[in-house]
């Protein structure tokens, strides 16, 4: 008789028992925040094509306390998607070299951090001229 | 895993997740600042910066048109998969149900703005 | 040196006895030069010799004495007694069925590592009077990291989507596939494209990375698989533009 039982543990909570994983979980649940903030601007661009009243209301709600709160929760969460993106960059891309030396990991995530802060101050200049 | 090999899909849905990751790291940030926090406070921009002239004009030229589109739609693609696999982390695998809450929701919301910049008119 | 002594906890599963695997405590005197691998030795020799666990070559080349070590996957042999103070706890390597105490089976990766074809298929037969197949120090660079591969399976155990859906392809197996695809005298990339692009492929990672933080050689096992996610989908999106079949 064969005496082999092979035995698989199970696979129950996984992620609670490494602090890797819970980073892991922690970045990926950005996403709930990411779609979060796509369900205010889908809703402002429905309201937006209903007419001026609509708009007007829903501009009012964006400056309840509320909304104000909800968005600095919204900006910490997408803020951490940015950094953890960009974190996880040096194992996406293919080997970069730079006169014949390999670019490190951190330099490839210091370069994506650059790239948000240029891109963040151009949107910020360009909402600027729009409204002025 | 001798199964015969069936090619993936995954890379429609991988490759929008990506380029909504993209652009939600590069631009997501500032865009809440801007319309949630600094309008509607007054802070650094004018409250009146999205008064109901102003954004009817930016979402009726192409190029606002074009922004406002790819941003809902590109940031709910990106996270409808990555919600789908966090679902499948936590044992809930791939049914209809998972695919209806993620992927459906997204492709529902790619509509309904789509349906909204047109009715905007141009 | 003054001998010290710490408190292994070692997983048990005997299938012909045991339900389930459980922990047994052993009191082991150690020495600050003591690896795990010892420290289970002198379980093995001393306190209970029906302790099963492998190993062979004692210097982190022979890839066979993977296990938990306080719930990380490491090399028994390249993990040292004395960076547990008190207490360590030692398990069979996650994600694979245990056979017996720390033994895990490995035929479901055996399997893996056949199908990713591991060895050079040249693009062009070479006659052996022509010579060798030369390389350069740059074409040698752009594989060289991967071919550190000892086949040891911390990556395994460190990959959730592993644990949860074993038919993926797996870190390890990807990290060797990419090696030959990235070696100038392999030409065969496009038979390997099949098995990458397969719903068994690339895609089930999730970029967690921590393949990558464990492997004790080096190796980079998630740029391995995110650089053929994206190569698997330029495959997707172009194959219909790329001309089929070879030229004569």
């Amino acid at each position: 008789m064969n005496k082999r039982r092979p035995y698989v543990r199970p696979m129950e909570g996984w992620w609670r028992k490494n602090p890797y994983f819970i980073e892991y979980m922690v970045h990926e649940g950005t996403a709930l925040f990411v779609a979060a903030y796509a369900l205010v601007l889908l809703i402002g661009v429905v309201r937006l094509a209903q007419g001026e009243a609509a708009w007007k209301a829903w501009l009012t709600a964006l400056q309840s306390p509320l909304s104000v709160f909800a968005h600095l929760i919204l900006l910490l969460a997408i803020g951490y998607h940015s950094y953890t993106w960009f974190k996880i960059m040096p194992r996406t891309l293919p080997p970069l070299s730079l006169g014949g030396k390999r670019v490190p990991g951190g330099a490839i995530t210091a370069t994506g951090l650059i790239a948000v802060a240029l891109a963040s101050l151009a949107l910020l200049a360009l909402a600027w001229r729009i409204s002025t | 895993m001798n199964r015969p090999l069936k090619r993936s899909n995954a890379p429609i849905f991988w490759g929008l997740f990506g380029a909504g990751g993209m652009l939600a790291a590069l631009l997501g940030p500032m865009l809440i600042f801007i319309t949630g926090i600094a309008v509607p406070l007054g802070l650094l921009l004018p409250r009146s910066a999205m008064n109901y002239a102003a954004m009817l004009a930016f979402a009726r030229h192409p190029l606002g048109k074009g922004f406002i589109f790819i941003v809902i739609a590109l940031f709910l693609w990106h996270a409808a998969h990555r919600l789908f696999h966090s679902l499948h982390d936590i044992g809930i695998h791939g049914g209809t149900l998972a695919k209806l809450l993620t992927y459906g929701l997204a492709a529902a919301g790619t509509v309904i703005a789509a349906g909204a910049l047109l009715a905007t008119g141009f | 040196m003054t001998e010290q002594i710490i408190r292994m906890e070692v997983m048990r599963y005997r299938p012909e006895q045991d339900e389930a695997p459980w922990l047994q405590s052993f009191d082991v005197p150690y020495s600050d030069d003591m690896s795990v691998l010892q420290g289970l030795n002198y379980i093995k020799d001393e306190l209970d010799e029906s302790l099963s666990f492998r190993w062979s070559c004692r210097m982190a080349i022979c890839g066979s004495c993977g296990m938990m070590v306080d719930g990380v996957p490491k090399l028994a042999c390249k993990t040292f007694l004395r960076d547990y103070p008190g207490t360590v706890r030692v398990e069979a390597l996650h994600h694979f069925p245990i056979e017996r105490d720390l033994v895990v089976v490995l035929d479901d990766f055996m399997e893996k590592l056949e199908r990713i074809q591991p060895y050079i298929i040249p693009r062009q037969e070479q006659a052996l009077s022509e010579g060798e197949y030369l390389q350069t120090p740059t074409q040698l660079e752009r594989y060289a990291q991967f071919s550190s591969c000892i086949n040891c399976l911390l990556c395994y155990a460190a990959c959730p989507q592993y644990g949860l859906d074993s038919s993926f392809l797996g870190p390890g197996a990807i990290a060797l596939l990419h090696r030959y695809n990235m070696d100038s005298r392999d030409g065969a990339s496009e038979q390997r494209m099949e098995l990458v692009a397969a719903e068994e492929g690339v895609f089930h990672c999730t970029a967690v990375g921590y393949c990558s933080e464990v492997c004790p050689k080096h190796v980079d096992p998630a740029n391995a698989v995110n650089l053929n996610k994206t190569r698997a989908a330029g495959d997707y999106f172009l194959r219909f533009a790329k001309p089929k079949g070879r030229c004569q």
